[in-house]
């Protein structure tokens, strides 16, 4: 018995060995390059270099702003979509909830691929290549923003809006005192699960942006071929960044993970 | 008041069909000119099904579309059993090491695709490892198996210990109790996770890019590749992604709906 006790407690060892080699090793090399020269002395060039460079903050501006841009533009459309999903007495709900995440299952690059091929056709390609890219994160990821958005207003207790209008408050207030305080934490999730691909998923940027747009994920990539250490020190800004914030945010939630729902 | 309501009933429903028309737009009109024998989308062109013979006639197309369902399969399975038994493990471990493993499982979530796809090339590199189809799988399995073990570990948590107990008093060998009283009741979590780990896998362009061996390609690497690069048979080729575009959505279509219907009836019977 206490033999088996013990050998049910070992079956989480391959994958504590499988993350040691896969997810702990990996960070830590990656934080080896960012600090070291192609001599492989200790070095702190790199993060010299990337902040006292002008070229490379302004491509990272821009991706932050462009990265900005779709999450608000995502929220403004899911918030909307959300509300009326979860609080209307809609007939067959769970079906158009359905419809609305369905795409997710499609390849994303055939997703995108089928944009490209309309904003061809619409003379678009090539020619406005931020509105492209934003344009196509937006579609891409505005799932990802309406699940946990409808998660969180379905949650809200029906007696709170009786309330609210029992003390004569009218649609106004309701929204304002009721439904978006309380629908907070859907729209941190949203934010956090469309914030960090917009700024790193670079398929969107270089099939609808004509590579003339570049985010910090093409950034990466195009310092992968030629110097590891700067690329390492940006992937080690960027998960510096992650863990940051989804510590502050509480932690990890479930709503937090990409999928989960579906 | 009646008609305020009506007006607000209308401006919901129209709020709902125009973003759903934006999602499924672009979608629709490749499926539409995907039954045409137009080469270029806006085009005229007659009914016909010459895209859909390109598709089936190539043989790089066909090679790579098994490929990724292979690999999606193949990955899936390993990180369903990998994330099943690491669930059980960390559920009867103390609560400090389920922290702590549950903390790092978290990494790959949360991280950007980049960085993970990265680290882990640049740690291939390091080693001395070539990129391979081993390279790949673990690359897969690091993405998909945390979240096999977030969709295993509440089903564990929910179980009914008692049962347990109960087959081992009643003799069952604690092997026995594991397979026969345990896994029927975390079944579910598991089937979750599995399904989970398939649409990652199949949706993955840039771990696979990063990991991917010489001259494999997946329905990511080959639709990309193919946009960007362009080659002499690309006009060819692009026409042929509308045809795959469209059959892959009348299969999720089908899926969906029947596991609804299936689902509905489920309910019913229930009651």
């Amino acid at each position: 018995m206490t033999k088996f006790r013990l050998s049910r407690k070992s079956l989480c060892i391959p994958y504590a060995v499988f993350l040691l080699f896969f997810v702990i090793a990996p960070m830590l090399i990656i934080v080896f390059y960012a600090f070291t020269d192609k001599n492989n002395h200790i070095s702190f060039m790199n993060f010299v270099n990337f902040f006292s460079d002008p070229t490379k903050l302004t491509t990272i501006v821009y991706s932050v702003v462009i990265a900005l841009i779709t999450t608000v533009v995502c929220l403004l459309i899911a918030f909307p979509v959300a509300y009326i999903l979860a609080r209307s007495k809609i007939k067959r709900k769970s079906v158009i909830l359905l419809l609305f995440v369905t795409p997710m299952w499609i390849n994303f690059v055939l997703r995108i691929n089928a944009i490209r091929e309309l904003m061809n056709w619409m003379g678009l390609l090539g020619e406005t290549n931020y509105f492209n890219t934003v344009f196509g994160m937006v579609y891409d990821f505005l799932p990802f923003m309406i699940l946990p958005l409808y998660t969180q207003i379905s949650k809200i207790d029906n007696s709170l809006y009786e309330a609210c209008a029992d003390l004569g408050g009218n649609a106004f207030t309701s929204f304002f005192r009721v439904t978006l305080p309380l629908s907070m934490p859907g729209v941190l999730s949203g934010i956090t699960m469309v914030f960090l691909p917009s700024m790193t998923n670079y398929v969107v940027s270089d099939m609808l942006g004509n590579s003339k747009v570049t985010i910090i994920g093409k950034f990466i990539e195009t310092y992968f071929g030629t110097n590891w250490h700067m690329g390492s020190m940006i992937a080690l800004i960027l998960l510096i960044v992650v863990l940051l914030s989804s510590f502050l945010s509480g932690g990890f939630r479930e709503e937090n993970t990409r999928r989960t729902t579906a | 008041m009646k008609r305020k309501e009506i007006a607000i009933k209308c401006l919901k429903a129209t709020i709902i069909g125009l973003v759903l028309i934006l999602m499924y737009a672009p979608i629709l009109v490749l499926a539409v000119f995907s039954f045409s024998s137009a080469d270029t989308i806006g085009t005229s062109g007659e009914f016909s099904f010459v895209h859909y013979q390109k598709l089936f006639g190539d043989s790089a197309i066909l090679t790579m579309i098994g490929n990724t369902l292979l690999l999606a399969l193949l990955s899936a399975a390993l990180a369903t059993i990998l994330g099943t038994f690491a669930a059980l493990g960390m559920h009867y471990n103390k609560k400090r090491i389920r922290k702590v493993i549950g903390s790092i499982s978290q990494i790959p979530v949360v991280n950007a695709e980049i960085v993970t796809a990265l680290a882990l090339a640049i740690t291939f590199v390091a080693v001395g490892i070539p990129k391979s189809y081993f390279t790949l799988l673990i690359g897969h399995m690091v993405i998909s198996t945390p979240f096999v073990v977030l969709s295993v570990l509440p089903k564990l948590k929910q179980m009914d210990h008692n049962l347990y107990e109960a087959a081992l008093d009643l003799g069952a060998s604690p092997a026995k109790a594991l397979f026969k009283v345990v896994l029927p009741q975390i079944i579910p979590g598991i089937i979750s996770g599995f399904m989970l780990a398939v649409t990652l896998s199949l949706d993955d362009y840039i771990v696979t890019s990063y990991l991917k061996p010489a001259g494999f390609d997946t329905i990511s690497t080959y639709v990309f590749n193919a946009t960007m690069k362009g080659n002499a048979h690309t006009a060819e080729t692009l026409s042929s992604f509308w045809a795959l575009t469209t059959i892959i959505f009348v299969v999720i279509l089908a899926i969906v709906i029947s596991s609804n219907l299936v689902g509905r009836r489920k309910k019913e019977a229930k009651k």
